[in-house]
């Protein structure tokens, strides 16, 4: 709320509005400050290294959309960005699908699973939700372990980067990157224009108070299907595009532990924050990166640190920085 | 020799009887998952994690202090469910206030903690606990043939499962517990400590999750990975049954154990995934769980 022993004359609203003014010149400074950075990153750090980190900013994001904007936590997200990734490499590589359309694939293919998956799942609330969807996702996992085409523990190996559009050599990582930060980019406007809608803005109606919206005649659970279908489908664009840049699909994309690590991603970063997964996404991952080359597993690390941002740091990074003075004072709210 | 629907009668009473010690821990765990969600409204994503340490704690107390299975059946649980009310008592329980998700995800991180650590110290590979030598061999029943300690598991699991039922249905403390699931702060006007309530609740369900870690460190390897491999099939388990009975939680892990076991005789390509399969058909016919009073 506003700050009543303010002396000045202006009407709350007016505050309001100067505050939210304030915060979307501070975000057009900030996105063009970080979009700046992930166009000249390469020349500082591994391509490689960026594009994981890009490929799983979006999936928190992808992931941020059900859990931060629909309060619906899903433990099965592996299923849509593992179940992508396989569905990319295998039309790539054994259809001789180019990579836009191998990307394409994986993203329908997703879409279809979280419209399945979604289905049954929405008919358990808060913490039910949750079980299903881990079980269910675990569901996939065995029918990926057994499924003639992902090859079992193999995975798809050898996945051909190709063409886009026919003429731009993915096999250059150059070329490969300013892809992935393309569809990071569109990623992120499909977003952002997804809970501005009107129907992003019913989304955040079911999560404050889903009776409320039920008695003001919305189809809620048509709501959340949809919004399921779109978190999932985002995540299998993430996926898609992951199994070009490594160039191979396998069970560890499926597997349960990777739900975990996009939540904390999430968790970590700020829930229900635009910008919030993306920061705990690359934490993550830098950490991941860092610990490989050490025998001490990361598992431990994980363990702890959601451990301390559930009992202590719940706001996440993002979300401690908004309602910080700082924050404040650029003109931003944290609420939830 | 016998057949049963075209299947030798000793394969099929086989899987049957597999079934069977499968369904006796998804119960022994469902019904420690559904004490403590009754009371504490929290999913114990460390329940595997509890189970897997009841195991290590049998095994580890065999190697360095020469303590029998016997004494570990009881000191395996006391420890584990020590270390469950000490992390209830500073942690958990700061997160009753918020969305039940938190607690979720707390236990869950607890639990990667957990594996992790014993993954570290132990590596990923099973390591085998013998039969106790009182209940090593078997007998032939003269249909098939029954490994004592595998009967032993039945028949224990079900001991424990009446019995824990009988404490929260029969007993003043039982009595205590449900009154504190309906109306905690009415319960505390009444005198009754909830808070340490809570603790020993906790105490009880990682203690009863130990207790089925030791039952099943001779029949599985003993290794840190067992703990979330069932975990999330106690889940399907538990979605299945719907928390809302202490029954319903046990009658259902029973019964998905056997379904599990069948399938291995007749599909076995489908035995992995089968408990997910009867979870989806009943969300959709039932959402609210067989058993089940909320949705």
């Amino acid at each position: 709320m506003t700050d009543m022993s303010d002396t000045s004359v202006k009407s709350p609203a007016g505050q309001r509005a100067e505050r939210s003014a304030t915060a979307s010149m501070t975000y057009a400074a900030f996105l063009i400050a970080g979009l700046a950075f992930l166009v000249v990153a390469p020349a500082f750090f591994y391509p490689i290294f960026l594009m994981k980190l890009l490929c799983f900013a979006l999936f928190a994001c992808a992931f941020n959309l059900l859990l931060g904007y629909t309060g619906l936590l899903s433990f099965g997200h592996a299923t849509f960005f593992g179940g992508a990734a396989y569905f990319t490499a295998h039309a790539v590589k054994e259809w001789g699908f180019p990579p836009e359309l191998g990307v394409l694939a994986g993203v329908v293919g997703a879409a279809l699973l979280g419209l399945v998956m979604g289905y049954v799942a929405i008919r358990r609330q808060g913490i039910y939700f949750a079980m299903i969807t881990l079980a269910l996702s675990q569901m996939f996992f065995f029918f990926c372990l057994q499924a003639e085409f992902t090859q079992g523990e193999d995975g798809i190996q050898q996945v051909p980067r190709g063409h886009l559009f026919g003429f731009i050599d993915l096999n250059s990582s150059t070329n490969m990157y300013y892809f992935v930060l393309a569809v990071f980019v569109i990623g992120m406007v499909i977003i952002w224009r997804f809970i501005n809608s009107p129907f992003g803005m019913i989304l955040k109606s079911i999560r404050e108070n889903e009776a409320r919206a039920i008695s003001l005649g919305y189809s809620v659970a048509r709501y959340k299907l949809g919004a399921f279908v779109m978190s999932a489908a985002l995540a299998g664009l993430a996926g898609g595009v992951k199994a070009l840049v490594f160039q191979f699909a396998t069970l560890t994309d499926v597997a349960w532990q990777m739900s975990g690590e996009v939540i904390l991603m999430t968790l970590l970063g700020g829930i229900g924050t635009l910008i919030g997964p993306i920061f705990g996404a690359g934490l993550v991952v830098t950490l991941q990166n860092y610990l490989a080359t050490s025998d001490f597993p990361v598992t431990i690390i994980t363990g702890v640190v959601f451990m301390i941002c559930v009992l202590v740091f719940r706001r996440g990074i993002v979300g401690e920085f908004y309602a910080s003075w700082i924050g404040r004072k650029l003109g931003f709210e944290y609420r939830r | 020799m016998t057949m049963i629907f075209g299947i030798p009668l000793q394969a099929f009473l086989g899987q049957l009887l597999i079934g069977l010690i499968n369904g006796s821990f998804y119960a022994l765990l469902s019904l420690g998952l559904a004490v403590i969600f009754g009371l504490l409204r929290v999913i114990n994503f460390a329940h595997g994690a509890q189970y897997m340490l009841g195991a290590f704690a049998a095994m580890l107390m065999l190697q360095y202090f020469g303590i029998n299975y016997w004494f570990a059946l009881v000191l395996g649980p006391l420890i584990v469910g020590l270390f469950g009310a000490l992390i209830e008592r500073t942690m958990l329980s700061r997160l009753y206030k918020l969305d039940p998700l938190y607690g979720l995800l707390f236990t869950f991180g607890l639990a990667l903690t957990i594996e992790g650590t014993f993954r570290y110290l132990y590596g990923a590979a099973g390591q085998p606990y013998s039969v106790p030598p009182q209940l090593a061999g078997g007998t032939n029943l003269g249909f098939m043939f029954l490994p004592i300690y595998r009967g032993w598991v039945v028949v224990v699991s079900l001991v424990a499962c009446i019995g824990t039922w009988l404490l929260i249905e029969k007993t003043k403390l039982g009595s205590y517990l449900r009154a504190a699931t309906e109306n905690p702060v009415l319960v505390q006007a009444f005198g009754v400590n909830v808070p340490m309530l809570l603790t020993l609740t906790y105490g009880i369900g990682a203690g009863l999750a130990a207790f089925a870690g030791v039952l099943a460190a001779p029949v599985y390897q003993v290794s840190p990975l067992m703990g979330s491999n069932i975990i999330i099939v106690v889940f399907a388990v538990v979605v299945v049954g719907g928390m809302g009975s202490i029954m319903g939680a046990i009658l259902t892990g029973y019964m998905l154990g056997i379904a599990e076991g069948l399938t291995k005789v007749f599909y076995p390509e489908a035995s992995n995934i089968v408990i997910f399969v009867i979870m989806a058909i009943v969300l959709l016919i039932r959402p609210a769980g067989l058993f089940g009073r909320d949705a």
